[in-house]
């Protein structure tokens, strides 16, 4: 009985980790909870464009008042993105593009979303970086975020790099859940699949949108904060 | 006899991607055959078979191919024509932009020329048991019938031929991955939807839910795009996708 159980456990773990399971859990955390929290992201944000830095601040606070924070981070946030990660950067490897011999649409949009998931993974890792981490490592305090974006979408480069950053994991949220829904056997007819389609690529320009306001705005003056930290950031970054 | 004479003075030019043998390397050889009203890239391939003569009018070995109903049913002679992989009988050289480019589906494994081999899509058949068990030791009798709105649909599922044209359109079917392939998906939603083959549906999604089965896909849709029996690919993917999904949470559930 116990061989049986451990040839059991192995085939299971075998099978969990190649095929198909391990494949829906990418699916799934792609929407819960990553693309719920990015919906959040792009909320919290946008409150910086409607009502400055005391709106955004009271967005920052109102997370982090959250009772076990840090846990609701890891689980909820920085676990899924780096399973989602790692497996997406996996999945773009498999992938033998043929958008030139098929210049379809949806071939298209399969390439974008294998293209901006890489460029996500790079931008979320320096965006983290520059943001989270330094709270963590006790160089800024959650209420100086707003002032850190000020500093980094003032210089144009690097506004440069967050526009392409925001819209590239704005189109690879919206056409994820658009492939999601194929996948889980949503959208089955041709019909839902474009009805679907139409409302994702809505959602796409509008939470690029969202963002792109919100970067506009961190660059306003309020957003401007003059003290000794700024000068380590910018050390950070130089 | 005039009108001939006029004709064969216009010339069709070929360039074909050529492969002695499975390791060799491929090479590309071009040739100029006489235009025949209706041809088609078998006859024209015919043509250069009768007369193995290349554009340089060096004589060679004839171009190796593969075919047999020469009207698109039995999926033999897939090739990729002006990049776009499809039915060499079904190619009408009036229809073709010149010069014709002929290569071989490079998914497949090259066997010499443009013949491949599409071993793997008969195999993939045979894991995800595309076939309806009523053999046995005594007669079961009738089994029940088929509504006649499910038959129409389920008919156009019939008509795959095993082309591997789908295969080839494929961004996920390459030698990274053991993905299964459209057409077998597709397979498994029909013998799923048959009243008999009903009673083995979740072998099938079984096979299906192993390394290489239906998490392969990526969605491009190019293959509904390309298939040419006009097979709606797409929508048996969705539809499998569904089915392993509820049979995954039943599994779990213990129901
Ligand atoms: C961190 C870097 C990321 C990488 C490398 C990445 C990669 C990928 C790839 C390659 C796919 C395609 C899977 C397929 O179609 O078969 C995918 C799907 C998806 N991604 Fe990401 N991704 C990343 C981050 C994110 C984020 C932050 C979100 C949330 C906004 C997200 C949401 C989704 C969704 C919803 C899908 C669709 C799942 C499906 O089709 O089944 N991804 N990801
Ligand atoms: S589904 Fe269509 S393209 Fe694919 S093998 Fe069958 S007939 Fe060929
Ligand atoms: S020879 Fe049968 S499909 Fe072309």
């Amino acid at each position: 009985m116990l061989i049986f159980e451990n040839v059991v456990y192995e085939k299971g773990v075998r099978q969990f980790m190649k095929g198909y399971y391990a494949r829906k859990l990418h699916s799934l955390l792609g929407v819960i909870p990553l693309a719920l929290f990015f919906i959040e992201h792009a909320l919290t944000n946008f409150g910086a464009f409607e009502g400055g830095p005391s709106r955004f601040n009271a967005g920052v606070k109102l997370l982090n008042d959250l009772p076990l924070v840090l846990v609701l981070e890891v689980v909820l946030i920085y676990l899924p993105l780096l399973y989602h990660g790692v497996y997406g950067l996996y999945i773009a490897y498999q992938a033998k593009p043929n958008n030139g011999r098929f210049g379809y649409e949806r071939n298209l949009r399969y390439l974008l979303q294998r293209v901006t998931g890489v460029i996500t993974f790079v931008y979320v890792i320096w965006h983290v970086y520059e943001t989270r981490i330094q709270v963590a490592l006790g160089n800024v305090t959650h209420e100086q975020l707003g002032s850190v974006m000020h500093d980094i979408v003032t210089q144009p480069v690097l506004f440069t790099l967050y526009l392409i950053g925001v819209i590239s994991a704005s189109f690879h949220f919206a056409n994820g859940i658009w492939s999601f829904l194929v996948s889980w056997g949503i959208t089955v007819g041709p019909r839902a699949q474009r009805v679907s389609s139409y409302i994702c690529m809505t959602l796409f320009v509008l939470v690029s949108i969202m963002f792109v306001l919100s970067l506009i705005a961190f660059r306003r003056v309020e957003f401007q904060e003059a003290s000794v930290w700024i000068d380590t950031v910018k050390s950070v970054l130089s | 006899m005039a009108e001939t004479t006029a004709s064969q003075k216009k010339l069709v030019k070929f360039i074909i991607t050529r492969q002695d043998s499975p390791d060799s390397a491929s090479y590309v050889e071009e040739f100029e055959i006489p235009y025949r009203p209706g041809m088609n890239v078998i006859s024209s391939l015919m043509e250069i078979q009768r007369n193995p003569v290349n554009v340089k009018g060096e004589s060679i070995a004839p171009v190796c191919w593969e075919s047999n109903c020469l009207e698109e049913v039995c999926g033999a002679c897939s090739m990729v024509i002006n990049g776009k992989p499809r039915q060499a009988c079904a190619a009408l050289i009036d229809n073709l932009e010149q010069p014709v480019r002929v290569q071989p589906m490079k998914t497949f494994p090259v066997v010499r020329d443009l013949v491949i081999d599409r071993s793997r899509m008969f195999n993939a058949l045979k894991r995800v048991k595309a076939w309806i068990p009523i053999d046995g030791t005594y007669d079961l009798g009738p089994g029940p019938r088929m509504p006649e709105k499910k038959r129409q649909w389920a008919y156009e599922l019939s008509k795959c031929m095993t082309c591997g044209v789908c295969l080839e359109a494929c961004p996920n079917v390459n030698d990274k991955t053991d993905f299964i392939g459209p057409a077998a998906l597709s397979q498994v939603r029909l013998f799923n939807a048959h009243p008999t083959g009903e009673m083995n549906a979740d072998e099938r999604l079984d096979a299906l839910m192993q390394d290489g089965g239906i998490e392969g896909c990526g969605n491009s849709q190019n293959c509904v795009r390309s298939c040419p029996k006009g097979i709606p690919l797409t929508t048996s993917i969705a539809e499998i996708n569904k089915q392993t999904t509820k049979h995954m949470f039943k599994q779990w559930l213990g129901v």
